[in-house]
């Protein structure tokens, strides 16, 4: 019980050091050092030190399965396994706030032992910014979401943590998705603060950087994460559903993905600054949108654990005073920046990042708006409605086609001014011999709708031309080649996976067996068999080609006990052409089966694209700059 | 004369403004045609007549009414007041009981007969519809 206590009083002084903190930056600011003699890096360190005991002392009241706490009594179970029980810590709201609160203080403290090189005021101001919003979300965990209120008299037994949840890929997803969505908030500061002190410019760019490329690893990492646990747990048998909480992480990585470039012609151009600044504050503020939506359980999903509409509303206005902070602030110093109004030619690097910006935003208000409409929609007129996929797929595939080309030229430009652009009667014959490519692969399924031609045209061209590019300047700029082949191998693996999934849906008693294209699908029997938090339902499956070849499909459901849920387990035999994909669902009385089997070309290359982004990231991230 | 800076800046604000109408119009368009509605069966009841829109229906499956013809499944969604009849034939979430929340999507036939192309899984155990939760609790 004593953890309780420590954990509360920790955390209320870590609030106080956050008053601290403001005092002394502005006694630094008006030049009155001389009136403390306390270590700024001192407080910004207590600061960390003291989430982190809370945080430990959660922790141990989750090992210790001590029910005395509202948080482990609602979250956790004596006969959950030691792992569950400590990542049953963030799979709640008020334990994965503390989680926010762990990572935003220990992102503060490393912003400001790795800022060395940049001017004195730009810190104090940067970390103004930084405490602001430590102190926002500490009032917050606080007073709406305590993780250490008590229960009287306490229960001998905890309620136990969603089955879904218990799964190592979710129990890793939350933080990576974390460190992501908190490290914008420094970018979000620094921005800020160099708007204020006017020196928006190269050498600020080359700085922020790093954090940029880092926070973009963080969240690409994180959504992969997610795709993959919602391809194998959930069984839909898909990664990607344009579900509001997938659109909510997706939409700061769109913006996120654009300021990347646009730093990058700030870097190297000294352009495009009020542009990256904007965008600096949109991918915090997306980010802060992210947590309302979800934590406020005003979106109904897997994601949804609280549905507290003070939570919410709080979260609410404190998102518009950083909105409204923030613009001010951009008004007000905007005319500082005097950039020399440079002009660039339409074919160069910087007009493609541009135009390649401006889709980005498009892609990114498209989502906005299929993701918010039906909540603002439920408020003003009180019509529950929902926005699909379709509605996603009909505004966005079309500008993907354009997209792509600008992608696939933009890289092979030069800065400035173009000269090297006779080559273009070559890349223009080789997009012609793409769309003939991608025409004969369609017409062999029959589905020659022009979208789709033209789609996989571009994404064959992009293909080539950054498997070109690998072979030819892989040395020269790792990093962007890499990932740019990455993205490529992306979008042509979802587009083929989407073009040649097949799959069959049927019910299925033990003993009867149905056939698909060449293959026979044989229900054996089930198998029924005990594990220490659930009871365990085995299909066994065989499934014979034409040349009688059989193989073992092993999907299984579990019931679990604590709290009484059914979840399915798919069964999924991966290789390099395809995956197959076999799940069931009990219907009535254990006695009809649910079969679904999926075969999913290139589903492995979905993942393997994903990481190659990330690896050309990282390699920038690690690069040493002079 | 204007100068080739000024034609240049003219032109580029109206291809923006063009986009931008051509955009708004887009994704509003695309809205009205791929919004679903929510009701409930008692709502479906009082219809004034049945439209050929996609809609979801939400509420909870009745007890034993799932019934199993091949590919089939037939069940009842109940909102305590009225009820309403449902085929479906694809793939089925494993929250999907007799006696828990369910949400399909799909056709109306007519006011008792409703063809579900879809029922949604993204929910969890303890999700109700949100106008069944008051219902139960009286």
């Amino acid at each position: 019980m004593i953890y309780n206590y420590i954990g509360s009083f920790s955390i209320i002084i870590s609030l106080l050091l956050s008053i601290f903190i403001f005092l002394k930056i502005f006694l630094e600011l008006k030049n009155l050092s001389q009136f403390s003699n306390i270590n700024l890096k001192q407080l910004i360190f207590f600061q960390f030190f003291f989430v982190l005991v809370g945080f430990i002392s959660l922790l141990v009241l989750f090992i210790n399965s001590e029910f005395g706490n509202i948080t482990v009594f609602n979250n956790s179970h004596t006969t959950k396994p030691m792992f569950y029980k400590i990542s049953g810590l963030w799979g709640n709201h008020e334990g994965s706030l503390l989680l926010w609160m762990l990572i935003l203080t220990s992102i503060n403290l490393v912003y400001f032992l790795t800022s060395n090189s940049r001017s004195i005021n730009e810190r104090l101001v940067t970390l103004i910014f930084q405490q602001i919003i430590i102190f926002g979300f500490l009032i917050f965990l606080i007073f709406t979401s305590n993780p250490f209120s008590e229960v009287f008299p306490i229960p001998k037994e905890g309620l136990g943590l969603n089955p879904i949840l218990q799964d190592p890929i979710l129990a890793i997803h939350p933080p990576v998705l974390y460190i992501g969505y908190v490290s914008t908030s420094i970018i979000f500061s620094s921005s800020l603060s160099s708007i204020i002190l006017g020196n928006v410019n190269s050498s600020w760019a080359g700085h922020i950087k790093k954090w940029i490329i880092g926070t973009w690893i963080f969240l690409t990492g994180g959504i992969l994460l997610g795709s993959i646990w919602a391809y194998y747990e959930l069984g839909w048998g898909g990664f990607w559903f344009w579900d509001p909480v997938e659109n909510i992480s997706l939409m700061p990585w769109i913006s996120l993905t654009a300021l990347l470039h646009c730093i990058l012609v700030l870097n190297k151009r000294s352009a495009l600054g009020s542009w990256s600044i904007i965008l600096s504050i949109t991918t915090f503020t997306l980010s802060i949108c992210g947590t309302f939506l979800v934590r406020s359980g005003i979106l109904n999903s897997v994601h949804t654990f609280a549905n507290d509409p003070e939570r919410g509303l709080y979260i609410l206005l404190f998102l518009f005073f950083i909105i409204f902070m923030s613009l001010i602030i951009y008004f007000f110093y905007e005319e500082k920046l005097n950039f020399s109004n440079k002009s660039f030619g339409l074919i160069t690097k910087e007009s493609h990042i541009l135009i390649n910006n401006w889709f980005l935003m498009y892609f990114l208000s498209v989502i906005l708006i299929g993701t918010v409409y039906p909540i603002f929609l439920e408020v003003i007129a009180n019509q529950k409605i929902s926005v699909g996929p379709p509605f996603f797929n009909k505004l966005i595939i079309p500008f993907l086609i354009p997209f792509l080309i600008f992608m696939s030229i933009g890289p092979n430009l030069a800065w400035i001014k173009s000269k090297k652009f006779e080559k273009k009667f070559i890349l223009f014959l080789f997009l012609i011999i793409n769309l003939i490519l991608s025409y004969l692969i369609l017409n062999l399924i029959g589905k020659t709708q022009l979208t789709s031609i033209l789609l996989l045209a571009a994404s064959f061209y992009l293909f080539f031309i950054s498997f070109k590019d690998l072979l030819k300047k892989g040395h020269k700029n790792p990093s962007q080649v890499i990932s740019h082949f990455g993205f490529s191998l992306l979008i042509l693996s979802i587009i083929l996976n989407a073009l040649f999934s097949k799959e069959i849906i049927t019910n299925l008693k033990v003993g009867e067996q149905v056939q698909f294209k060449n293959n026979k699908i044989i229900f054996k029997r089930i198998d029924v068999s005990s594990e220490t938090n659930y009871e365990k339902i085995t299909g066994l499956f065989i499934i014979k080609n034409q040349k009688n070849i059989s193989e073992q499909f092993l999907p299984e459901i579990r019931i679990y006990n604590q709290p009484q849920v059914i979840t399915s387990e798919a069964f999924i035999k991966t290789s390099i052409f395809k995956d197959r994909f076999l799940v069931i669902n009990p219907i009535k009385d254990k006695t009809y089966f649910n079969v679904r089997y999926q075969e999913k070309p290139l589903m492995i290359w979905i993942w393997i694209s994903t990481i190659l982004i990330i690896i050309g990231g990282s390699i920038n991230f690690l690069k040493n700059e002079k | 004369m204007y100068g080739k800076k000024v034609k240049l800046r003219a032109l580029f604000l109206i291809t923006l403004i063009l986009s931008l109408t051509l955009i708004v119009f887009l994704v509003l368009y695309s809205l009205k045609e791929n919004v679903v509605y929510f009701l409930s069966p008692t709502e479906i009841k009082t219809l004034n007549e049945v439209k050929k829109d996609k809609i979801r229906v939400g509420g909870m499956v009745k007890k034993s009414s799932i019934n199993i013809i091949n590919d089939e499944i037939i069940f009842i969604i109940t909102d305590f007041q009225n009820e309403i009849n449902v085929t479906y034939s694809g793939l089925v979430p494993n929250l999907f009981q007799e006696n828990k929340g369910v949400v399909a999507e799909g056709f109306l036939e007519d006011k008792n007969y409703f063809k579900a192309t879809k029922i949604l899984a993204k929910h969890d155990e303890n999700y109700m519809p949100p106008d069944l939760n008051k219902k139960k609790d009286e």
